[in-house]
């Protein structure tokens, strides 16, 4: 287990740095003086002058990555040209709402995937099994945003029953009452992510209904229901979980348009919103937080994987 | 006792055909799409603007009076340009890097390794992180998505290459005296077009939903083009007044993408199951 913590650690580090230096450059291949461009329009010589001195561009480009690498480790992100404050400020202010639209997402995710694609398994090749199949397939198909978008027309428009846009903190007034600006977005942001889990969750097990244990189990005469449960199902739960974890991490990303949609004070929304606003720290912030984020939730699924499953360490 | 094929496959061959119906109607729709809409896409009418689906207008007019059909049936064309460009860019750097990093070890290294920081990226990120270098427009939404997927495409021709490169017959060839090109051209690319074509058919779906996304954000192809995302981010703000006009974009997508899906997912289960293994585990959605 150890060196397999160690090898699989061993490559997080190099992929994390190799993608930090990417979210440095990608700045300088914007055509124009990096200064300049991160000013904007408006901006008048002496600024970009300062900045040009600031930022250091007339070191090296390697002087210049150590620079600003060191300063990230130090949590120094830069400050945003259009809010005037640390970018790392930012995103903290953002994480609330990223962080539980996330974990709400999953709650439906897992409460709605996990027993459809059991269901499905059960009865494969049934009517039930082909139907909830094609409309897990034609969840996968459907846009976020348009879902999002008559989620609100229905439940916020026409019923009343929920609030369209905006999340105010579960920690200021209203308490966790304020969770329910959350349940419109992470239903919308659930629909095509459940999709995921259900194909897999019913794909792993009818891999697992073919090994030799269960026709034993079935042989036995043990009750079909058992042979699903403590049979079949734990045993297939190895690649569902794996799953959980990348689709955890693929929310992150996903949670960029459902935060737009929705209004919500998300990091993901900030990304678009600096991205039209040309606040290049921000961008530069929130990608970097992001892709940490990322690969930090890929290797945490991989030595939980290896450590559930003994047979991946010796690969 | 069930086949392979049902047991792993969704909806049946069934379906796939329905899909391929499907995918061939918008065909027809791209195609001809000046003869086939009603009126002009981007003729103004302000009479008649924000009005219901009537015999005149099948799917109502937008906030500029203009047929929401007409707009539906052009944003096809759009849809096909940006699916077979991200499919070319995709698949055609992705053979390129997947073939030659089998071919040659140590450059398959390097290239896996790049191929691994771009992964860091979640897909819509690093499409986003590109469009911020590039500037939004057609053409830049088909280079960011085609490079997004263009990553998972070389990974999997990768796979691939590398398990065609270990069979007998590749053994057989070279103790023969065949040179590297003709391994290449003779035993790895022809073995790979039916795993590509799966690989293109979903590729081809992301890169609708993907496409719609940056339009919806307003980062894809310019408002005044109508695509199926650019209608919909328009029409949002009339989502209580004229809901029907977010209708029929939506749609649309989510046909497209679907359509594709099944044709992918019957084309994959009728593949070698060796090679069905490429496909599996993480896949970029």
């Amino acid at each position: 287990m150890l060196r397999y913590l160690i090898r699989r650690i061993g490559a997080f580090l190099p992929t994390l740095l190799a993608a930090s230096f990417l979210i440095f450059v990608f700045i300088r291949l914007i055509p124009g003086d990096p200064a300049a461009v991160m000013l904007g329009d408006q901006a008048t010589p002496e600024a970009i002058e300062a900045l040009r001195v600031e930022m250091g561009l007339e070191e090296s480009l390697a002087v210049q990555y150590l620079r600003w690498l060191s300063d990230v480790v130090r949590g120094d992100l830069g400050d945003s040209i259009f809010f005037q404050v640390p970018v790392l400020e930012l995103i903290v202010d953002g994480l609330e709402t990223s962080v539980l639209l996330a974990l709400m997402t999953m709650v439906w995710i897992v409460g709605f995937g996990l027993p459809v694609g059991m269901v499905a398994a059960a009865r494969r090749g049934s009517w039930l099994d082909q139907s909830l199949s094609g409309m897990s397939m034609f969840l996968a198909s459907v846009p976020t945003f348009w879902v999002g978008l008559y989620l609100i027309l229905i439940f916020a428009a026409i019923l009343g029953w929920l609030p369209s846009s905006g999340y105010p903190s579960i920690f200021g007034e209203g308490g966790l009452a304020n969770l329910r600006y959350l349940l419109l977005p992470s239903i919308a942001l659930a629909a095509p992510n459940a999709a995921l889990i259900i194909r897999l969750t019913r794909a792993s097990m009818l891999d697992v209904y073919r090994e030799d244990y269960v026709r034993t189990a079935r042989a036995k005469g043990i009750h079909p229901l058992r042979v699903i449960v403590r049979h079949v199902f734990r045993n297939a739960l190895l690649t569902v979980v794996s799953a959980f974890g990348f689709t955890l991490a693929a929310l992150i990303s996903e949670a960029v348009v459902t935060e737009t949609v929705f209004s919500l004070p998300g990091v993901g929304r900030m990304v678009v919103q600096s991205i039209l606003r040309r606040d290049y720290p921000v961008i530069q912030g929130t990608i970097l937080m992001i892709v940490l984020l990322y690969l930090a939730i890929n290797l945490a699924v991989d030595i939980l994987y290896a450590w559930l499953d003994p047979r991946v360490k010796l690969r | 006792m069930t086949t392979y094929a049902t047991a792993t496959g969704f909806g049946g061959q069934k379906l796939a055909f329905a899909g391929l119906l499907i995918i061939a109607t918008l065909a027809v729709c791209a195609l001809f799409a000046p003869w086939l809409a009603p009126a002009d896409p981007i003729a103004i009418d302000p009479l008649v603007r924000l009005s219901p689906p009537s015999a005149a207008h099948w799917f109502g007019t937008d906030h500029f009076g203009r047929d929401t059909l007409s707009r539906v049936i052009h944003g096809s064309r759009m849809a096909a340009f940006i699916g077979i460009g991200v499919v070319a860019i995709a698949l055609g750097g992705g053979i390129t890097f997947g073939v030659l990093s089998a071919v040659f070890p140590r450059l398959g290294m390097l290239l896996m390794r790049i191929v691994d920081v771009m992964m860091a990226f979640p897909a819509l990120l690093l499409a986003l992180a590109l469009i911020v270098v590039l500037g939004r427009g057609v053409e830049n939404s088909i280079l960011a998505i085609g490079v997004v997927y263009m990553t998972t495409t070389a990974r999997i021709v990768y796979g691939v290459s590398l398990r065609l490169k270990s069979e007998v017959w590749v053994d057989a060839a070279l103790a023969m005296g065949a040179r590297t090109p003709r391994i290449v051209f003779r035993h790895i690319l022809p073995n790979l077009v039916s795993p590509l074509f799966v690989q293109a058919s979903f590729v081809f779906a992301f890169a609708q939903l993907q496409a719609a996304s940056l339009d919806f954000l307003g980062l894809g192809v310019p408002p005044e083009t109508p695509t199926w995302g650019n209608m919909i981010s328009e029409s949002r703000i009339y989502i209580t007044r004229a809901p029907w006009l977010l209708l029929f974009p939506g749609l649309m997508i989510a046909l497209a993408a679907f359509s594709l899906n099944l044709v992918g997912d019957a084309a994959r289960d009728r593949l070698d199951p060796r090679l069905q293994a490429a496909f599996g585990g993480r896949s970029r959605s």
